[in-house]
């Protein structure tokens, strides 16, 4: 084999997620989103190290006591630590986004590559059951499924889940759409390349990105709905410290009790506020033409 | 093996081929009755300006055709196979390992979100059932076969981190990796500059002669071919209009429509101030029912020559010498030559 000589510059080689973890960490509001994110994460794994008391138990003695240096964020009805149910409460949160998160993006992202390669015929079908999915209000979609599965925290996080999916699956389709067409993925086809390893190997790396930036922003909206059916006494049951049912039981006590209501609202506020500007970096982040 | 113009061997064999773009009642007849051979180990160039369905006989022979495009009649043999009726399973096995192809944009060609290593090293894995680290291995040793410098850190680079002279080497040895017996090269060089076009060249012809693979060089430019090529075939509107051995076909073309492109072409030494020579016009709609020859629209000779035939009556394949035949009616009128009509067919 000849050789032959090279007059091209060799241009250095930086993997691409250091490149964008540097943008990302030059992102303020991102840096402050992923501070929050990883806050939560360290309070739900060392919870009862952290807590100062057991979030179950119940103190007659001290019910609605205002925030203190014994209780910081105050005390329920019955008594029980506030602070400690709030950092409890962090596992129901980051379970809730994990588990409607999962079913969401997986069968979402799946009908959508399905619907996206797929005949004209499947994309159809599929799409007008997304259709349908999406001619029922969000809220009316959870209560369907609620109502149909009975409430429990985990019949609450399936319903939200489920009323996830058509996001996803048009995000999935239209992203599947530009990018099938594109040269590489004939390229790919002309390598021998069987269909599903170019769904899965060529098109699904290529549509990550907007996928990345939906679910960091889905993902907070979800775990938002799921409180507010814990608030409606359709999820999460009392007296696990699910943030949404904290409110329900205190809500009564909103005049004379403000820190009732106040914790576990603030709580929810700041972990979705968290969250969606964390997605606002990703998005600066991964978009190709920033 | 530049002298033999055509090996005993014939690898690929198209006879008939016709491919149509669209439906309803004006569908784009992009390639329109095509009969075509390459040999083993011979490079064959073909010719055409832009719109004269030169890339869509190249995805055709793949079968890549996605829709609304589809092959409507002829038939395509791969040593002796009938390409046309392999299921998706056996195109499968068949392309990357038998035959493989090269595009224009090497760099939107590159799967963005994957290192050049791994898109060399996938087909090896998923074709030769390599382990990984042979696979990479072997990768690594593809890219130095076509000229990448440090080819084990290059290898860990993403496809918006290379030139685009480097792209198309890489894109070669992707290509090349499972050294498949016939490579189509798609205007290899178009989007390069003309100091990494000669390079890429180069290494085209010289990867193509080390694994004896053929090569189906599709472009425009004629110096390409001049430099590469054994047989040169000339594309219009859909039809092979004229087809031969390299030497003649660029010194002394028949087909007015060939020797038009010639006159086309800048050549040094005769550029002192004389204007490029065009053909006037431009290639015809190709939804519309052509019966004569499509360039007839546009042939000085046919209007020099005040032929009628030709807008009427497709002229058959008429032979100049033992391997060189051009489809004009003008042929027997202007050289003086007439024989009896053949097709490319059965001339092989």
């Amino acid at each position: 084999m000849s050789t032959v000589v090279l007059e091209e510059p060799i241009v250095a080689i930086i993997p691409r997620w250091r490149v964008m973890a540097g943008k990302l960490l030059r992102n303020r509001a991102a840096v402050v989103g992923g501070s929050v994110v990883l806050a939560l994460l360290l309070l739900a794994a060392f919870a009862p190290w952290i807590a100062p008391y057991d979030p179950f138990k119940i103190n007659p003695v001290q019910r609605l006591k205002p925030p203190s240096f014994q209780h910081w964020f105050g005390t329920d009805e019955v008594g029980r630590d506030l602070l400690s149910r709030i950092i409890f409460g962090t596992r129901y949160f980051l379970l809730i986004c994990l588990i409607t998160a999962s079913i969401s993006a997986t069968i979402g992202t799946l009908l959508g590559l399905i619907a996206g390669a797929g005949s004209a015929l499947t994309d159809s079908i599929i799409m007008r059951i997304i259709d349908i999915l999406l001619a029922f209000p969000y809220i009316l979609l959870v209560l369907v499924v609620v109502a149909i599965l009975g409430p429990s925290l985990w019949t609450g996080m399936a319903a939200v889940g489920i009323a996830g999916i058509p996001g996803y699956a048009r995000l999935v389709r239209s992203s599947v759409l530009t990018v099938k067409r594109e040269d590489y993925v004939t390229s790919a086809r002309a390598l021998g390349a069987s269909d599903a390893e170019i769904l899965f190997g060529t098109v699904l790396p290529n549509v990550m990105s907007p996928l990345i930036v939906y679910l960091a922003f889905a993902t907070p909206l979800s775990a938002l709905i799921a409180s507010a059916l814990s608030f409606a006494g359709l999820g999460t049951q009392p007296p696990a410290p699910e943030w949404g049912a904290m409110l329900v039981n205190s809500r009564t006590y909103l005049f004379s009790a403000w820190w009732a209501v106040a914790a576990p609202g603030m709580a929810l506020f700041i972990s979705i506020f968290g969250m969606n500007i964390l997605g606002n970096g990703l998005r600066d982040v991964l978009d190709p033409r920033s | 093996m530049a002298a033999g113009i055509r090996s005993p061997h014939t690898l690929l064999d198209i006879k008939g081929l016709r491919t149509q773009f669209g439906s309803g009642r004006n569908p784009v007849n992009a390639v329109q009755g095509i009969d075509l051979q390459i040999g083993a180990g011979e490079i064959l160039g073909l010719v055409g300006e832009s719109g004269s369905g030169k890339s869509v006989l190249a995805l055709s022979i793949l079968r890549l055709i996605q829709s609304p495009g589809r092959i409507i009649g002829g038939s395509i043999l791969f040593d002796g196979k009938d390409v046309l009726a392999m299921s998706n399973r056996e195109l499968s096995g068949w392309r990357g390992r038998d035959i493989g192809i090269i595009f224009q944009q090497p760099q939107s060609c590159l799967n963005p979100v994957r290192r050049i290593g791994w898109q060399v090293a996938e087909p090896l894995r998923q074709q030769e059932k390599l382990s990984r680290k042979a696979a990479w291995d072997k990768a690594v040793t593809l890219l130095r076969s076509v000229g990448i410098p440090a080819p084990e850190e290059k290898a860990l680079a993403y496809p918006h981190q290379l030139s685009g002279g480097q792209a198309q080497r890489v894109m070669i040895a992707v290509a090349l990796a499972l050294r498949p017996r016939l490579l189509i090269a798609d205007e290899p060089t178009t989007a390069l500059d003309v100091t990494i076009q000669a390079q890429i060249l180069e290494l085209l012809r010289d990867s193509c002669r080390d694994f004896g693979t053929s090569l189906m060089l599709v472009t425009h430019d004629l110096g390409v071919v001049a430099r590469l090529a054994d047989r040169v075939a000339v594309m219009y509107a859909g039809r092979i209009v004229e087809e031969g051995p390299v030497a003649p076909m660029l010194t002394a073309p028949s087909h007015p429509y060939a020797r038009g492109l010639l006159d086309a072409a800048p050549r040094l030494g005769q550029m002192g101030g004389l204007r490029l020579r065009d053909i006037p016009g431009s290639i015809p709609d190709l939804s519309q029912p052509m019966p004569g020859c499509a360039f007839a629209p546009r042939c000085e000779l046919r209007a020099n020559l005040g032929l009628s035939a030709c807008l009427g009556e497709l002229p058959p394949f008429i032979p100049i010498s033992e391997h060189h035949a051009a489809r004009c009616w003008a042929l027997p009128q202007a050289d003086g030559i007439y024989s009896t009509p053949m097709t490319m067919g059965t001339r092989a």
